[in-house]
């Protein structure tokens, strides 16, 4: 479970996240939508511990992420993230990207890390590219790739960060049916999107932010049909003409 | 030209002066770059503000000529400090620390073209500083420094000729020494010349080869 209570960020005189409270149970499918700007990506890096908070708490497991003691490494192996750029390591192949962190990270042995590797790669339709090196793949490819890389290290939570946003229309089919796939395994994920057909079929609940703001959360039925915040409507209504 | 007075004994006394130039050339690179990596890692991590000592002090080392810091240092170390060091080892330390400052600035530069996003990736699986550093940012920034680093390892080699005034008689000290004697000096010219090609023509092979292979990627 992570729980998010009445957190606070601001960078320099700019206050981006204005006290969210959420909860994300085992198993559920969160997609969080919003405007540019509207602290989506750092929520998720504060998740995770890449940014520091300036109050409240978030708790991940009943860990809690931005205490004194946390070992922040130890808790990213429970926290897979994807970003929106590919963050492909280009001096490794793909199977050597996958293989890294289970070996380095979580000390597994090479022949067994590069059998979760290869598991996993083939999971994300890429069984065939392994001794390839990341340039010589599509952006597509490099995303499922990344995503591929994280769940190697078996995590409890996958967080996404509009991990189609930067891809060629084209290709943004193959990363989000790879994504639909974790959420019918029962994964339990965020995910940021701007790609609200999906965010409909695939989410339990939507949270919409508006600057800084967690305006409404509720079932995709309440927010794409019949959202009660008014600019949740106005939103919903921009994205889907 | 061909009916010379050079004899086996001088090309002897030419390969010696070539074994100093190799040696206070590999001894100041090896260590110069150590030092540089350790110095340029730190200048990265700590910003500007913290590292400006340092910095003040490598660009000491960068802007003065070699020649004046070699005659001032053995001043220093011999006058004031009293120590009995040899001309080899004062030549030695300085060409190190006249090495470690511009690659200190190598180094700098190249971490700093290590994308973040892609350090935050590997923060994100769950890699410690160090595993970020070694994995990622080291073989990263170990292509992006390689060709500056080349030229830098080949221009301490052809500034190593400074260090005759510590009394360090490598190649080109020992060439002028038969020149003197000799009065051959377009011969001894061409050999001495051809020793320092001989010596760098691989290294910048070796270089360019890494370069290719790695573009590869
Ligand atoms: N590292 C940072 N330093 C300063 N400002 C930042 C930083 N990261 C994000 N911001 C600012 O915080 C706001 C929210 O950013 P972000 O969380 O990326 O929004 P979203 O993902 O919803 O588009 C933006 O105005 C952005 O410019
Ligand atoms: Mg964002």
């Amino acid at each position: 479970m992570i729980e998010i209570e009445n957190v606070r960020k601001s960078f320099g005189p700019l206050e981006v996240l204005k006290g969210i409270d959420l909860t994300v149970k085992k198993g559920e499918v969160l997609t969080i939508i919003g405007g540019s700007g509207s602290g989506k990506s750092t929520l998720l890096t504060c998740i995770n511990g890449l940014e520091p908070i300036d109050s409240g708490r978030i708790r991940v497991d009943g860990t809690e992420v931005h205490a004194r003691g946390t070992d922040l490494n130890k808790l990213r192996r429970k926290l897979g993230i994807v970003f929106q750029q590919w963050n492909a390591f280009p001096h490794l192949t793909v199977i050597e990207n996958v293989m890294l962190a289970p070996r380095k990270v979580l000390g597994i042995g090479k022949a067994e890390a590069a059998a979760i590797a290869e598991k996993q790669l083939s999971h994300v339709g890429l069984g065939d590219k392994l001794d390839v090196y990341p340039s010589r793949l599509s952006g597509g490819q490099q995303q499922r790739m990344a995503i591929a890389r994280a769940l190697a290290m078996s995590p409890g939570y996958m967080l996404f960060d509009e991990v189609t946003s930067a891809l060629d229309p084209q290709l943004v089919g193959e990363v989000l049916d790879t994504l639909r796939m974790l959420a019918s395994e029962g994964m339990t994920m965020i995910c940021v999107t701007h790609e609200m057909k999906f965010a409909r079929e695939v989410s339990d609940r939507v949270a919409f932010f508006s600057k800084g703001v967690m305006a409404e959360i509720g079932t995709p039925q309440q927010i794409f049909d019949a959202p009660l915040n008014a600019e949740t409507a106005a939103f919903v209504k921009l994205t889907q003409d | 030209m061909f009916e010379t007075a050079l004899t086996f004994q001088d090309m002897m006394f030419l390969a010696q002066g070539a074994v100093q130039t190799l040696l206070v050339t590999a001894i100041a690179v090896v260590l110069g770059t150590a030092l540089g990596i350790i110095f340029g890692v730190f200048r990265f991590q700590v910003g500007p503000w913290w590292a400006a000592p340092l910095t003040f002090v490598l660009d000491v080392f960068r802007s003065i000529p070699l020649l004046i810091q070699l005659v001032l240092a053995n001043a220093f170390l011999g006058m004031v400090l009293k120590l009995k060091l040899s001309g080899f080892t004062v030549a030695c330390g300085v060409l190190t620390l006249y090495t470690a400052a511009y690659c200190a600035e190598i180094v700098r530069g190249a971490i700093g073209a290590v994308p973040s996003t892609t350090r935050r990736a590997a923060r994100s699986l769950g890699m410690s500083w160090r595993q970020d550093m070694a994995y990622i940012v080291l073989p990263l920034a170990t292509r992006v420094a390689l060709p500056s680093w080349i030229g830098l390892a080949l221009g301490v080699m052809k500034d190593s000729a400074l260090v005759y005034i510590v009394q360090v008689t490598e190649l080109l000290k020992s060439t002028q020494i038969l020149i003197t004697r000799l009065q051959e000096p377009l011969l001894l010219l061409i050999i001495c010349g051809a020793f320092y090609f001989v010596i760098s023509f691989p290294i910048a092979r070796f270089g360019g080869y890494l370069e290719k292979r790695w573009s590869n990627d």
